[in-house]
């Protein structure tokens, strides 16, 4: 196992600073650098400015030497300056990640649990009507966008009805401290985490009804049947465990968005997370920014995927001979 | 029988009258039955081919005894024994009749009171016992399950039981075993765990579902010999399901024989076997292979294909810091195969012979050695000049169902190798339609989807589809194993007339010994990756060198009375 893990973490290493070299470029593909965002916001876009700016920055540098000079450092675990907030880009993530896996964490969560709990339920009641709202509810939050529901969210719940903040980390000069700051941080976590939370959790649903319904078609459930096991322990042990597998690959696709995967949400709700920042940075050409949130967020993906892989391997036993 | 194409047209022995036989009659000295099935129906959901699948079925089971539920698919003789195990699916329902165990009627019986009889007084095991046991659970938890279930033993009595109940069904490290996956056991020992499992809780009745049919011949021989070892051990009444009289010779005590829902001859094992009645049991017993049928024709022809040394090496896993596992398939085969001649290559699982067909059709690219075909190597033929070649020699696969493409007609499948050879689609769509006339099939049937055809004609339909490039070779890998018997005798004889009429080669992959000795004019005896004896069809069955050879000889279920079997 730990050989394993360690193969795929330099895999993982080689693969990381492949993306960034892709980003870097891809980046310097769109129009504009901060130098114009920063010179046209100052109103003197002045080739003399420019220039200096980009000297300042050392975006005049040729495009290699520059790449050169951001892979090493970042092979040194050094994100750069962000060019617009002046402060170590590192520091910027920092800050804002806590947020950020706080609002998509609890949308895993709440995905998964609801999502194969709703799934397994419908699955039992194949037919009945129980299964037919469920899958009909996971049909409807399928296929709604996120930012429809979001906004809808809002006006319901903290418009209409003023049961939840609509929009915020915390209520902004109410200075709470202790678990009142807890509270007031859940409750504005209640209606992000839920939208960003429902569009996987109805995929959780169908696939876990679907997969339980064709394991329950297999031949060692009918064995179960035949040792005299009572239909919920058959369900629980035989069907649920051998159905989750698919599901598991899932939540590793799904793990792997936690940091880059809310922007959408963050920018709806005004949620003060990695998202925001990303967002800004990239109407800013904040290039340093923009590149460090998408070195981080590539990493997590990887990470996660080395975790879905472990995980498979301590599920499923026949993988270990596999590979 | 052979010349019957139709595999769903009425024939007579459809309508003859059932057969009993006077021993199936006599109760005397055998005691109290332990189950008797008496008129039982199981409705088919509407719009089935047939009202009924199972229509009016009786038989009683005494402690001790085998009976042998015989039939092809679609016989409903599973059903009547999920029936028996309360298991019945949802779609069918019992129509009418009574299931006594004992004393009491399993089908007015409430759902809750069938848990305790389950797995407690009546047992049962599968085909397949790969799919038949939890692939994320340990052997022994899967029998611990069992007690458990029942409210029986302490865990660790429960443990120590399932240890002693490995150790009874003869696996070789019961301790090893049960905290083993399934994956890590062999087909034969899955199947001992199966039976461990059935017996846990010493049922009076055990049903086995074609316990062996999934087996390699010479496990299939062990396997019979354990549960008839443990059913007069343990007093058990037996119900064996199986398509295979080789089997039923084998072990039966008592014979049913079902077509189509119904009983068309029952007795003893002896009355059905030595002077079946039934049309439709003759037919059956007509259609176990036999070898001796226009046998050794091979003469000095140059040989149209030669393989020299062929080998093949699988590797597995194997990384940045870990070495790839190998496993040699094939280890230096060598062999030739005439004009007009089968070559039968015949070997259990795992003895490489699937891995020659596949190197010499080149699906699978050999390790080393030669594969000449009119002289030019094809083993290490690239590109343009291998596409050519590849014409010349075309393959039948096993499984019927999953080699068709189930998106496309039939009529494309057949075309679809001479349109990639630049054929004219209209010109190859025509010759499509004369191929499946060939192979006794409808010609409208071009038309239509896969789904639409029995077993028996998709297989036709696969050798319709590797003769439509007008090969020289045919590989046929298993090519019908996955029939039923009657079926397979029909398919058999259409590949031996295609044969002579074309002056085709065939090399005859199989597992079956006997099968492959009924057809070819050669056979080679593969083990472990290596060849161990080739020889004529007789001389390999009638006077076998190899010990390897004469086990799989002396496996061949039913073969002591085999003489005595007469359609």
């Amino acid at each position: 196992m730990l050989r394993f893990i360690s193969g795929r973490l330099l895999k993982a290493v080689v693969i990381l600073i492949c993306i960034t070299v892709l980003n870097f470029f891809l980046i310097h593909a769109a129009p504009g650098d901060p130098a114009a965002v920063m010179a046209g916001e100052a109103g003197d876009a002045d080739p003399a400015f420019l220039q200096q700016l980009r000297e300042r920055f050392g975006l005049d540098k040729p495009l290699y030497v520059q790449l050169w000079i951001y892979v090493s450092s970042v092979v040194q675990l050094d994100l750069g300056y962000s060019y617009r907030q002046q402060l170590p880009v590192l520091q910027l993530i920092g800050e804002r990640l806590p947020a950020t896996l706080l609002l998509s964490l609890s949308a895993f969560v709440i995905s998964l649990g609801l999502g194969v709990a709703a799934g397994a339920f419908a699955s039992a009641r194949q037919g009945k009507w129980a299964d037919t709202i469920i899958s009909l509810v996971a049909l409807i939050f399928y296929a709604t966008p996120l930012f429809w529901l979001a906004l809808m969210g809002v006006l319901l719940f903290s418009v209409q009805l003023g049961w939840l903040p609509g929009f915020g980390y915390e209520t902004v000069g109410a200075n709470y401290t202790g678990l009142a700051r807890a509270l007031d941080i859940f409750l504005h976590l209640i209606l992000p985490a839920m939208t960003l939370g429902l569009f996987f959790m109805a995929v959780y649903a169908r696939m876990t009804r679907a997969s339980m319904l064709e394991v329950g078609r297999l031949d060692f459930v009918k064995t179960a049947k035949a040792k005299g096991l009572r239909p919920g322990v058959i369900q629980h042990r035989h069907v649920l465990r051998n159905a989750l597998l698919p599901v598991v690959t899932l939540a590793g696709l799904q793990a792997g968005q936690l940091v880059g995967g809310a922007v959408l949400i963050e920018t709806v709700f005004a949620w003060p997370g990695i998202g925001r920042l990303m967002f800004d940075a990239l109407s800013q050409r904040d290039y340093n920014l923009l590149l460090g949130v998408f070195v981080v967020s590539a990493a997590m993906v990887l990470l996660f995927n080395l975790i879905t892989d472990v995980l498979y391997r301590l599920v499923d036993p026949r993988i270990k001979v596999a590979s | 029988m052979a010349d019957t194409i139709d595999t769903n047209a009425v024939t007579s022995d459809e309508t003859a009258a059932a057969v009993i036989h006077p021993g199936a009659l006599k109760e005397e000295g055998r005691g109290e039955p332990v189950v008797h099935i008496d008129r039982l129906s199981i409705a088919l959901p509407d719009g089935a081919d047939r009202p009924y699948a199972v229509d009016r079925v009786s038989f009683k089971l005494f402690p001790g005894e085998m009976l042998c539920v015989v039939g092809e698919s679609g016989s409903g003789k599973s059903m009547s024994a999920n029936a028996l195990m309360g298991l019945l699916p949802d779609t069918v329902r019992v129509a009418q009749g009574r299931i006594l165990l004992g004393a009491t009627d399993l089908i007015t019986m409430p759902a809750d009171a069938l848990y305790a009889i389950r797995g407690r007084r009546v047992a049962m095991i599968f085909q397949e016992p790969m799919s038949a046991l939890n692939p994320l659970m340990k052997v022994s938890a899967q029998i611990e399950e069992v007690f458990e279930a029942h409210g029986l033993l302490t865990p660790k009595e429960r443990r120590q039981k399932a240890l002693s109940l490995l150790t009874e069904v003869g696996l070789p490290d019961p301790p090893r075993a049960a905290d083993s996956y399934p994956f890590q056991l062999s087909g034969g020992q899955r199947q001992r765990v199966m039976i461990a499992m059935a017996l846990a809780l010493e049922p009076e009745v055990l049903i086995a579902d074609e316990p062996t049919t999934a087996l390699d011949v010479t496990t299939q021989a062990q396997i019979l010999k354990l549960i008839a070892r443990l059913q007069k051990e343990r007093n058990m009444a037996v119900m064996f399901i199986t398509h295979d009289f080789g089997v039923v010779a084998e072990i039966a005590d008592y014979v049913t024989v079902m077509q189509l829902g119904r009983i068309v001859e029952q007795g003893t094992a002896e009355e059905v076997l030595f002077s079946p009645q039934h049309p439709y049991t003759k037919k059956l017993i007509a259609a176990i292979p036999r070898p001796g049928e226009g046998l050794a024709r091979v003469d000095a022809r140059e040989p149209l294909l030669a393989v020299e040394k062929l080998s093949k090496i699988y590797r597995m896993g194997g990384g940045l810091f870990s070495k790839a596992r190998e496993v040699h398939a094939v280890k230096d085969v060598s062999f030739t195969l005439g004009r007009g001649e089968t070559l039968g290559i015949v070997g259990e699982s795992g003895s490489g012979k699937s891995s020659v067909g596949r190197c010499l059709v080149r699906l699978q690219d050999p390790e080393s050695g030669r594969v000449l075909l009119g002289g030019q190597d094809m083993a290490h033929l690239k590109g343009e000049e291998l596409r050519a070649m590849r014409r010349r020699m075309q393959m039948i696969f096993q499984d019927p169902y999953s080699s068709l493409n189930p998106r496309e007609k039939v009529g494309r499948i057949i075309a679809s190798g001479p349109i990639a050879y630049g054929e004219n689609e209209k010109k190859a769509l025509a010759r499509a339609a004369e191929l499946m006339e060939m192979v006794g099939l409808d010609p409208k049937g071009t038309n239509r989807f896969p789904h639409e055809f029995s077993g028996g004609q998709r297989q036709r339909i696969g050798i319709a589809r590797a003769l439509a490039l007008e090969p020289e070779i045919i590989i046929a890998d298993e090519a019908v194993s996955a029939l039923d018997v009657s079926i397979q005798a029909q398919v058999l004889e259409l590949l031996g007339q295609l044969k002579k009429d074309l002056n085709l080669s065939v090399v005859f992959i199989t597992h079956d010994l006997r099968v492959a000795a009924k057809i070819c004019d050669r056979v080679m005896v593969m083990q472990k990756g290596e060849v161990v004896e080739l020889g004529t069809g007789s001389e390999i069955f009638d006077t076998p060198r190899h010990p390897y050879t004469k086990s799989l000889i002396e496996a061949i279920p039913g073969r002591a009375k085999e003489a005595l079997m007469t359609a």
